[in-house]
């Protein structure tokens, strides 16, 4: 699915990510951790082709990121779901306008029950016609979920998923996406919570990688 | 990117950008003031068209020599300023006026009952060019040494630097049009680069649910060209209606009475509104694919 041969990141100030090697294979579920800063959220916009790595290569879908076209990069970005930290949301449509967005500007048809649908399965059907600046941080998460899954991706990618919600609603998120990779999806989530981490790893055989001196290493039993 | 799949679908496309308010009212209102001023530089250029046509008729027309002399030797100057024209190169043909002639082109000034016979009338011969015209300068000594009551009016080479001035000013009608052109894209340019900014955020979070640039772009292109497109039907009307309440042209009208549109002309101020909203299309899509090549 996707694939860091000995990747780096320079941000111009210096080298953020150095010598990173992974693989994601498909129906995997991967933790990604470190300390504020060690470049989680770079790592995962260098999986969507936000950033281009400065150095080695990334392969999503067999595909060199490098050397897509803008418009290549759009439909390889229809096929990942992506979990933002702040969400992410136009906040002049309601919220089911919001989570159908990727099946809009890809040309999809789009079904009020379908829409509906997922909402429930987030909890937020009763929410379908709320503008997203009227959602508490835990139903803004779950309504980013819905949207990135509505285009049925093959990869998950959820950055700090957990970091604006309560432990109720943070467990429940979890849930969500323990039910999605269930189903066959791959899932990356960058956290710093170790709790998510533990509980997530007791449902689910998780791989938990962490960012330490701008390198990916395998966590283990240190968690 | 079709123009009418703009205008009649992908509404939807247009709903992902959050309405822009101010900038897209003064788009319509640019539009518009802009085509209310083209229908004004489209009507200068046709009158001064028509202008430059009737005098460059007039001027490949004629002169006319008048013949003021004593009753006794009108007659004798007559029949050798006849002959000297007979002999001229570049004279067509040469036709003295006949008394009844003369009366129907005094009486608009005198009125119907002018004693003709008893008013020293000049005797005025109508001349007739060939296209490449006579020698004016030469005509005029042989005259003055052979019909020394003969003056030569070619009134056609007074009027040349006038067609010319018309044609001019027709220039300055199109360049008028064109700069306006220009203005409109560049102010449209301008409006679409703020709306492109103000809405960095969501042009960001549409790349990365995959959206792809045509489909951001053409969101904006469609509000820009539609609110152009407005603007300039109704800035076109106004300047139309403008234009047809203007005092009527007439002949004895001066040049101003004669601005305006005629016959099949008042068509082509219809063309200002789709051409408005070609420019428009063209401006929004140049800054709207610019702006979005620099995002990731």
């Amino acid at each position: 699915m996707i694939e860091f041969q000995n990747v780096a990141y320079n941000y111009g100030g210096g080298e953020l990510l150095s010598e990173m090697t992974l693989t994601l294979a498909p129906g995997s579920f991967h933790f990604l951790t470190g300390p504020s800063g060690a470049g989680k959220t770079t790592f995962l916009k260098l999986c969507y082709g936000e950033l281009l790595a400065t150095a080695g290569r990334v392969n999503v879908f067999e595909a060199d990121v490098k050397t897509l076209s803008r418009d290549e990069v759009a439909r390889m970005r229809r096929r990942i779901g992506v979990v933002h930290q702040d969400c992410q949301f136009l906040d002049h449509l309601p919220l089911a306008e919001n989570v159908a967005l990727p099946l809009t500007v890809s040309g999809r048809a789009v079904t009020d029950t379908d829409v509906e649908d997922l909402l429930n399965w987030v909890g937020l059907k009763s929410l379908a016609g709320h503008r997203p600046p009227e959602l508490s941080g835990g139903e803004r998460q779950r309504a980013a979920l819905a949207r990135a899954i509505i285009m049925g991706p093959d990869v998950i990618l959820a950055d700090e998923p957990t970091g604006n919600v309560d432990w109720d609603m943070s467990q429940r998120l979890l849930q969500l996406l323990i039910e999605l990779n269930r189903m066959g999806k791959t899932i990356l989530i960058a956290t710093h919570d170790l709790n998510l981490i533990r509980n997530a790893k007791a449902q689910v055989a998780a791989r938990v990688l962490r960012i330490r001196n701008r390198r990916l290493h395998l966590a283990g039993s240190d968690l | 990117m079709k123009l009418p799949k703009l205008i009649t679908g992908d509404m939807q496309a247009g709903r992902v950008v959050p309405p822009t308010g101010v900038i897209a009212r003064l788009t319509g209102f640019t539009a518009g003031a802009m085509a209310f001023l083209a229908v004004f530089a489209l009507a200068l250029s046709l009158a001064s068209g028509r202008l430059a046509d009737r005098w460059a008729a007039a001027l490949a027309d004629s002169a006319t020599i008048r013949i003021s002399a004593p009753p006794g030797q009108m007659e004798t100057q007559t029949r050798a300023v006849l002959k000297i024209l007979s002999e001229t190169p570049g004279v067509a043909s040469a036709n003295a006026l006949t008394k009844e002639a003369e009366k129907k082109l005094l009486t608009p000034w005198f009125g119907p009952g002018l004693p003709l016979g008893e008013l020293p009338i000049p005797q005025l011969i109508d001349v007739q060019e060939t296209g490449k015209g006579f020698d004016a300068e030469g005509l005029r000594q042989r005259l003055s040494a052979e019909a020394p009551g003969a003056v030569l009016d070619d009134h056609a080479r007074w009027r040349r630097p006038l067609v010319r001035a018309a044609e001019r000013l027709r220039l300055l009608g199109l360049i008028s049009i064109a700069l306006l052109t220009g203005a409109t894209a560049a102010m449209i340019t301008l409006a679409a680069n703020a709306a492109l900014a103000a809405n960095a955020q969501v042009i960001r979070v549409l790349r990365l649910i995959g959206a792809r640039d045509s489909y951001i772009a053409r969101a904006f292109v469609r509000r820009f060209t539609l609110r152009a497109l407005g603007g300039a039907v109704a800035g076109t009307g106004l300047g139309m209606l403008a234009i047809a309440v203007m005092p009527a042209a007439a002949p004895e009208g001066g040049f101003l009475t004669g601005l305006g549109f005629a016959g099949i002309g008042w068509l082509w101020p219809l063309l200002i509104p789709p051409l408005a909203a070609i420019v428009a299309f063209a401006a929004t899509r140049f800054a709207a694919f610019r702006t979005l090549r620099g995002l990731s």
